[in-house]
């Protein structure tokens, strides 16, 4: 025993391995009425970890040859051992992301996780979804199926419908007049590139977060409420130390988690061509588009308001600028909810509708950018849009007439 | 260390030229990895032109060769395909190719053709750059009674016309792209290259 202890003071004189333990799990305490939605943050860790170790496996035999990318993708689902299996959790892995940070974003929303002190942590995070994105995106090209080449199509031409300079840009990104092999092998490099990136910015999120510390679901500051608890007379009295609790309710999360994922992967690992679009079983076919384009599910509510908002004065340009508007407002919100209190749970009736009519607006939006465009569905989504850049835009107003109701001291049970 | 007799401002210009000096080299290191990105010198040279044979080509067919990577469509259109062209002018976004961008000199007139019967266009949308699809039927359910044959996008819904004119009001901001061509006989077509009749 005292070996060990002897060993960690060696290693403690020369990296603060004890210190980095404490402060950031032992001794780090968390509000202790954390419920279902505090899952999603460590889970897109878990699925983080997935992608990184899946896709470096898939990567040993993945050839990022315009010739070569397709087969070499169906020679790893039949001829290399498991190698199903691992595509599979990738692909699975990529929806499985997305399904979680959006519950993740969504926790944020109803508790208020992104206001005053955690406006930088909400910031961070809304880039980790870019980056994600973008993750995404790329990787989407590499299997080179049809729905891979033209949806990459679409998208690096919503760069070329940038005044001026587009064109170039579009060349640019693509290095050739179309898509092409050039285009598939920096996109692989690319997409090899940013999980650790990813990882990166994740670091500095759970920095973040450990600075400001954990919200909850009632929207109280553990920090400025009485101290001392059970382990410590200076700590928070609402607080538990996040090892061995929460670590401890987490992988009660992940095995939860794991259900489902294996589920998916097992069972159902196109989800009815949600996760793997039916187009995407034939080869680029760089002289025929597919009867009907649609991204991936996750990306579908940005399309339909891409789709939803007419060209201008003969550009396309004004959807781009929509669609990525739609993004980036997220970065405001710190700023645009003028409510007295942060959780949902003592904002007035106001605030709550808007939210829930947010969620379902958000669907809606979605399944119309999975659809091809009717007269209806447009008009739809043109609706979609309003509403969805509304409920930002409007925030500063409505957030403040709410009727709110009176936050208690302490957290409460 | 003392800190007597240290010139401050000296110091600091110091840094900041030191600064300005390393700003402008990082500056130098970017654009190598900036210009990677361009076309390679292999990319721009599948550019050449391209020959296809029309000579089996039926009226209100149509046919697709590759030119720089891209679909290029070239439609054998029937006289009654060219009479019905000036009829739709009413409902077209360019109906007189005025965007001087989107076709040669040569092929600013009326049918948007060296010789009316033969269209040959670009076949990608001039929206997001989806192929559209080739849809010489008259009046079918889906795209109404007054559709005269014509081009109609999968992706975003555009419509354009046998002479690749786009119809006004859908997400396609021009007409589609003619390439340069040429004939090099009654039946042959050189796509890429027109002998130098536009710049």
């Amino acid at each position: 025993m005292s070996m060990m202890k002897n060993f960690m003071t060696w290693i403690d004189d020369r990296y603060p391995a004890t210190k980095v333990w404490n402060e950031h799990l032992a001794q780090y305490y968390a509000p202790k009425n954390f419920n279902f939605w505090y899952f999603m943050g460590s889970l897109a860790l878990l699925v983080l970890v997935i992608q990184i170790l899946t896709g470096v496996w898939l990567a040993m035999n993945y050839k990022p040859d315009a010739e070569l990318a397709f087969g070499s993708v169906e020679y790893i689902m039949r001829d290399v051992d498991w190698g199903w299996l691992i595509r599979y959790m990738h692909s699975t892995g990529a929806s499985a992301f997305f399904v979680v940070i959006y519950l993740h974003m969504f926790r944020g929303l109803m508790y208020g996780s992104y206001r005053k002190p955690r406006e930088l942590l909400w910031i961070i995070g809304v880039i980790i979804y870019l980056a994600m994105m973008a993750t995404a995106f790329f990787g989407y090209l590499l299997p080179w199926g049809q729905m891979s080449y033209w949806g990459a199509q679409v998208i690096v031409n919503l760069f070329s419908a940038v005044p001026v300079i587009g064109p170039d840009l579009g060349v640019w990104v693509r290095g050739d007049y179309v898509i092409s092999d050039a285009t598939l092998n920096r996109f692989f490099a690319l997409h090899f590139l940013l999980p650790f990136i990813l990882a990166a910015l994740v670091f500095i999120h759970i920095v973040a977060l450990h600075k400001v510390g954990s919200n909850n679901p009632d929207g109280v500051e553990i920090k400025k409420g009485p101290k001392g608890n059970r382990w410590s007379d200076k700590a928070p009295a609402d607080g538990i130390p996040f090892h061995p609790y929460y670590t401890v309710k987490d992988i009660a999360g992940v095995a939860g988690f794991l259900f489902i994922f294996a589920a998916v992967v097992f069972f159902a690992p196109e989800m009815g061509g949600y996760f793997i679009e039916h187009p995407n079983f034939e080869p680029a076919n760089p002289l025929k588009t597919p009867e009907h384009i649609a991204p991936v599910w996750y990306f579908t509510p940005f399309y339909a308001i891409l789709r939803a908002v007419p060209s201008i004065a003969g550009s396309a340009f004004p959807g781009v600028v929509a669609m990525f508007a739609s993004i980036l407002i997220m970065f405001f919100m710190p700023w645009l909810d003028r409510s007295p209190v942060k959780s949902i749970r003592y904002k007035g009736m106001l605030y709550k509708v808007m939210l829930w009519v947010f969620v379902v607006n958000f669907i809606l939006l979605g399944y119309l950018g999975t659809q091809p465009t009717t007269d209806l569905y447009k008009l739809l989504a043109q609706i979609g849009t309003i509403y969805y850049f509304a409920f930002f835009l409007l925030m500063p107003i409505y957030s403040k007439m709410d009727n709110t109701k009176p936050v208690p001291e302490r957290v409460t049970e | 260390m003392s800190a007597d007799g240290v010139d401050l401002k000296k110091r600091r210009t110091l840094t900041l030229a030191t600064s300005a000096v390393g700003a402008v080299g990082a500056g130098f290191v970017i654009y190598p990895f900036l210009a990677a990105w361009a076309p390679s010198e292999k990319a721009k040279a599948a550019g050449a032109p391209v020959e296809a044979d029309i000579g089996k080509l039926e009226a209100g067919q149509l046919m697709r060769v590759k030119w720089r990577g891209k679909p290029v469509w070239i439609v054998h259109r029937t006289d009654k395909n060219l009479t019905d062209l000036p009829s739709l002018d009413g409902v077209l976004a360019d109906p007189n190719s005025d965007d001087t961008g989107q076709q040669p000199d040569y092929c600013k007139n009326p049918t948007r053709a060296v010789n009316d019967k033969y269209l040959v266009a670009v076949g990608i949308c001039t929206h997001l750059g989806c192929s559209p699809t080739y849809r010489p039927e008259v009046a079918p359910e889906d795209l109404g009674a007054d559709w005269k044959g014509g081009f109609f996008c999968p992706c975003h819904g555009s419509r354009f016309d046998l002479a690749g004119r786009v119809y006004a009001g859908v997400p396609a901001p021009k007409n589609l792209e003619i390439p340069p061509y040429q004939y090099l006989s009654e039946t042959k077509i050189m796509v890429g290259a027109d002998g130098g009749s536009s710049s």
